[in-house]
């Protein structure tokens, strides 16, 4: 049970049942970027805008525990960041679910780097990470 | 068969004796894809090393031994299904290929504006998209027919679906996420009163229940050869010969035709016609040995065993709070058990029970508008077949309970 246990340890389930940053923002140079894995239906909406306090984060979204989790912890990890910085996270994430060196602390993410280990729940851990990057993308389109 | 009968069985499947996270794997994903006995690769194994060419036409041995080959297949395949003739057999990739079938070469030279399918709303989308192609094509109208609050068909609702333009009414024969086996002779019945044809989704029927097409009075019957203990690649339509006859070609090719000019060709008979290009010939051969395999176990057999093992997991699973079950009580119920945990979404339920070597479904199994209607969009399967002990079945109710009770919530969907 120990692999189990590091898998669905108590901090990814409390963020999946209690999600941090859920909700939705409106207005004038909000980004909403939706993700989908379509083979298995996990799907958010992760809503972007920089703020004169770096990033405001918000998402919704339905799916499994490490979909879920993995959205809100990141939505806590970057609220108030500067973009270089959000996207310098997603990257040193997305290395730790390949298995590498993440490069970068990544604190509370750390959680999921079980991850790794179980090849078929991969994408579930990434999707809100992926979703972040093309958010960062327009974003800053729109900056321009 | 009791647990030393399928002991027994079970050496025939080199795979179900292998570990998974150092844990005896317990297959229970049987409804995706069934495991396959020795004789079923050793048949395609002495195909291969004596007697492979390519099929029809040849004049030299091998070729004649290779069409023997396939054409025994189709013989064997089709006494199976108690077809009266095999010539109304076509061979296909599965059953999504053969519905395909029936949808591009009889739909489109029968269905028009205004013409109606009716289906259920539990349906695998193999039986769903196909009509949607004819709706956006031909103006076609799809009647979905609910089902009742035990999650069988509704057939008052059936009965009223079915009008004057009703051209055909198609439905799962076992439904691959409740487990729901459909009285197709009544739906026949049904059907041809009101001048529709009846095809019968038959990818958990044929592996699952004893198939006699002439009992069933289909038009269609369509089945997959993976799931019934043959290999990937191949899977058969069987129809009756008269409609088949006044069917145009599916695909052109090689095969299905009589004459070609650079301007024109004419088509070859029945089953040909609808088998352009070199056939799965192989697989053909190892779907025959699958069905032989299923038979000498008796069809009877096997539809006992799946009933019994899904009574077993309802019997250990039912009253766990926490936990909910799909699919019907009683007889009229196959191998399936469908089941969502609160709490937990189906993803996670899957990897933990895998964790422990337990190899369940998760998603939407193809059917998300049955999952609409359930209101679930995610749930779990464990399926069951004849090489399923009931050792197993307790194993996997255990372990689902001991996991109900540790990751499960009973206030959260």
């Amino acid at each position: 049970m120990g692999f189990l246990d590091d898998i669905y340890q108590d901090l990814i389930l409390e963020h999946y049942r209690s999600p941090r940053r859920h909700g939705t923002l409106e207005g004038r140079g909000v980004v909403a970027q939706e993700g989908v894995n379509p083979s298995c239906g996990d799907e958010l909406t992760l809503y972007l805008r920089r703020g004169a306090d770096g990033l405001d984060v918000r998402f919704v979204g339905e799916g499994c525990a490490i979909s879920q989790a993995s959205a809100s912890l990141m939505a806590s990890a970057i609220a108030g960041m500067d973009s270089v910085h959000a996207a310098a996270l997603s990257a040193g994430f997305q290395r730790l679910i390949r298995g590498e060196e993440p490069g970068v602390d990544l604190g509370d993410l750390q959680a999921l780097a079980g991850i790794a280990k179980l090849p078929a729940r991969v994408k579930c851990a990434v999707l809100p990470w992926k979703t972040l990057d093309e958010a960062l993308t327009r974003l800053g389109d729109d900056q321009l | 068969m009791d647990d030393r009968d399928v002991l027994a069985l079970r050496r025939d499947f080199p795979i179900l004796s292998r570990e998974v996270n150092g844990h005896p794997l317990t297959y229970l994903d049987s409804a995706a894809s069934s495991q396959r006995p020795r004789q079923v690769v050793a048949a395609m194994q002495e195909y291969y090393e004596r007697h492979h060419a390519n099929v029809h036409r040849g004049a030299h041995t091998l070729a004649t031994e290779a069409t023997d080959a396939f054409e025994r297949a189709r013989e064997r395949v089709a006494r199976f299904v108690c077809a009266p003739e095999s010539r109304s057999l076509v061979f296909t990739r599965n059953t999504t290929e053969a519905i395909n079938l029936v949808a591009a070469s009889w739909g489109r030279a029968n269905l028009g504006p205004g013409d109606e399918v009716v289906l259920s709303v539990a349906e695998h989308h193999a039986n769903l998209v196909p009509w949607h192609f004819l709706k956006r094509e031909r103006g076609i109208v799809i009647k979905p027919v609910p089902l009742t609050a035990e999650q069988r068909l509704d057939m008052a609702a059936l009965r009223s679906a079915i009008g004057p333009r009703t051209r055909l009414v198609t439905t799962f024969h076992m439904s691959n996420v409740l487990g729901a086996v459909n009285p197709v002779a009544e739906i026949a019945r049904l059907a041809h009163a009101a001048g529709a044809l009846l095809l019968v989704d038959g990818a958990q029927g044929a592996p699952h229940l004893e198939v006699d097409v002439r009992a069933l009075d289909c038009d269609f019957y369509a089945f997959s050869g993976h799931k019934m203990l043959g290999p990937t690649g191949i899977g058969a339509l069987w129809a009756r010969a008269e409609v088949l006859e006044a069917m145009p070609p599916f695909l052109g090719g090689g095969e299905m035709i009589r004459r070609v000019t650079l301007e024109d060709s004419t088509y070859a008979d029945i089953p040909a016609r609808f088998e352009a290009g070199t056939p799965s010939v192989a697989e053909a051969v190892g779907l025959a040995a699958a069905v032989d395999y299923l038979a000498a176990v008796g069809m009877a057999e096997v539809a006992r065993h799946d009933r019994e093992l899904v009574g077993l997991a309802l019997e250990l699973l039912s009253d766990v709070p926490g936990l909910t079950l799909f699919g019907p009580r009683g007889d009229d119920r196959g191998g399936i058990v469908t089941f969502d945990v609160a709490g937990l979404h189906a993803h996670d339920v899957a990897t933990i029970l895998d964790l422990e070597g337990i190899a369940v479904r998760a998603g939407h199994h193809c059917a998300q508008p049955l999952g609409a209607a359930l209101g679930v969009s995610a749930s779990a399967r464990a399926s069951f077949y004849l090489y399923t002990t009931r050792a197993e079945v307790e194993r996997f109710a255990m372990a689902l309970k001991r996991l109900v009770e540790r990751f499960g919530t009973q206030d959260r969907a």
